[in-house]
């Protein structure tokens, strides 16, 4: 469950999290607006908070109830989101404005300029903060419980109800090797990213 | 007939006055040197040109064919703005390089996407097959690359084909910039300041470039604070002051006896 929830929210979450950084960064006023007061929102209130929201609220209002794990899934993606958000418009914002004037006077299109130009430069410098957010997210997805979504600490805590606090204590473990095996893969991609210099 | 007509272009950053009607000619093979202090409207106008800023009012003519006014701004596409833009180049004052590729794919990046996108067109409307647009790909790629190696030559960058910009030093960065430029072979190709952010060493190596590229069919506008390459190199010399043009003519006319005050007085604190 841990796992899958972990990768399911990356999954969503990164592509959402580019798309909401667009609305944030938008020459829109009211769309700038309105995505700049949903990340206020949602990074204002407890993770734990909008996991009893997403599960609870749509039986209050007479909706469709949802499952368990998708409703702390779809939780953790927005919330996810909106926390990269903000970290892919430092990095955008970071690449000089003469990048993408360098792209049109070439004759290349907006499009373009962004896919072969700027998201490379944005990804090397958002490798760091990236990688604390993901890190976070490891150990976020122990909040899932608070629905009875069983993930691995809550599965230890039953367990431990029998035995004695050991398994608490392999979970941390858990954790620990997990977040140690991503410290590795994201240093990898800093790494193969530094063959050039911004 | 000039291949450049620029035409009482206005251009205001909000209530502030940068071009107030700027009118020039230029004709093909010139090269036209653009000169005045900072904050005198010569990198805007290079802008305007390049479409990277929209002028207010004037119109631009290249070849005689409209290249821009106001009415015609609002009506044009994507694809014919991308167009337009194909006649002008520009050599930026900071290189503008893209980092992450090599000298040789920063030359290479905007002609392969233009001629991929050509290629593309061609397969869809079913003038090529598969097979054919497969050949015709590599062909594209393996010309462009020899474009591309000649250029570099030209510039004297053969040896750093495969480095990264980095790698270089900002003289050879910049001639990199020139290659990548003249990798689109555009009509008039533009240079704002392009020595200002080197040393008096590699100035040199960059300048030299510049004057090589002189020759009957290539027509150049250079910005500069470089009064002996403006007076060497340039057929034409224009002198900027507070968004106006305050005097032109040849180097000697404008170097040799300035009428104006202002043009006195700037040549005047360039000397020492």
């Amino acid at each position: 469950m841990t796992c899958q929830l972990f990768a399911l929210t990356l999954i969503f979450a990164l592509p959402l999290g580019l798309i909401i950084s667009f609305g944030t960064m938008s020459k829109l006023r009211p769309l700038r607006t309105v995505m700049k007061t949903v990340v206020w929102i949602v990074r204002g209130v407890p993770l734990m908070l909008q996991i009893f929201i997403v599960y609870y609220v749509p039986g209050f209002i007479g909706l469709e109830t949802i499952d368990r794990f998708p409703a702390a899934l779809i939780a953790f993606v927005i919330n996810y989101a909106c926390y990269f958000s903000e970290i892919y418009r430092a990095g955008i914002e970071a690449v000089p404005v003469g990048q993408t004037e360098a792209g049109l006077v070439l004759g290349m299109t907006r499009y373009q300029i962004f896919t072969r130009v700027t998201l490379q430069q944005v990804i090397k410098r958002i490798v760091p903060p990236m990688g604390n957010e993901i890190i976070t997210l490891v150990k976020d997805t122990a909040l899932a419980r608070v629905i009875s979504v069983i993930e691995i600490t809550r599965k230890a805590e039953l367990f431990a109800d029998k035995a004695i606090i050991w398994p608490l204590f392999y979970t941390a473990l858990f954790y620990l090797v997990f977040v140690g095996a991503l410290t590795l893969l994201f240093g990898y991609i800093e790494k193969s990213q530094s063959y050039y210099k911004i | 007939m000039p291949i450049l007509e620029v035409n009482n272009l206005i251009k205001n950053f909000g209530s502030t006055k940068v071009l107030k009607g700027i009118s020039f000619t230029v004709e093909k093979g010139e090269v036209l040197a653009i000169i005045g202090s900072s904050g005198s409207g010569k990198t805007t106008l290079l802008r305007c040109m390049n479409y990277l800023e929209t002028p207010d009012a004037g119109s631009i003519t290249v070849n005689g064919e409209p290249y821009f006014d106001v009415e015609l701004n609002k009506s044009l596409s994507e694809g014919e703005l991308r167009a337009k833009r194909l006649h002008f180049g520009l050599v930026f004052q900071s290189f503008n390089l893209f980092p992450q590729y090599t000298v040789t794919d920063n030359i290479l990046l905007a002609s392969l996407l233009l001629e991929s996108e050509k290629l593309k067109a061609r397969l869809k409307r079913k003038e090529i097959g598969k097979t054919e647009y497969r050949a015709e790909k590599s062909r594209m790629r393996s010309k462009l690359m020899g474009t591309a190696s000649a250029l570099l030559e030209k510039v004297g960058l053969t040896d750093k084909a495969d480095f990264y910009p980095c790698q270089l030093s900002g003289g050879q960065q910049q001639r990199a910039a020139i290659a990548r430029a003249l990798a689109l072979t555009p009509d008039i190709l533009c240079f704002d300041e392009p020595t200002s952010a080197l040393d008096p060493e590699l100035t040199g190596e960059v300048l030299k470039v510049i004057r090589g590229l002189k020759s009957g069919d290539s027509t150049m506008i250079v910005v500069t604070h470089e009064m002996e390459f403006a007076a060497s190199v340039a057929d034409k010399v224009i002198f900027m002051s507070g968004g106006v043009i305050e005097e032109q003519g040849s180097p000697a006319e404008v170097f040799g006896s300035p009428k104006s005050p202002a043009l006195k007085s700037f040549l005047g604190k360039k000397k020492f």
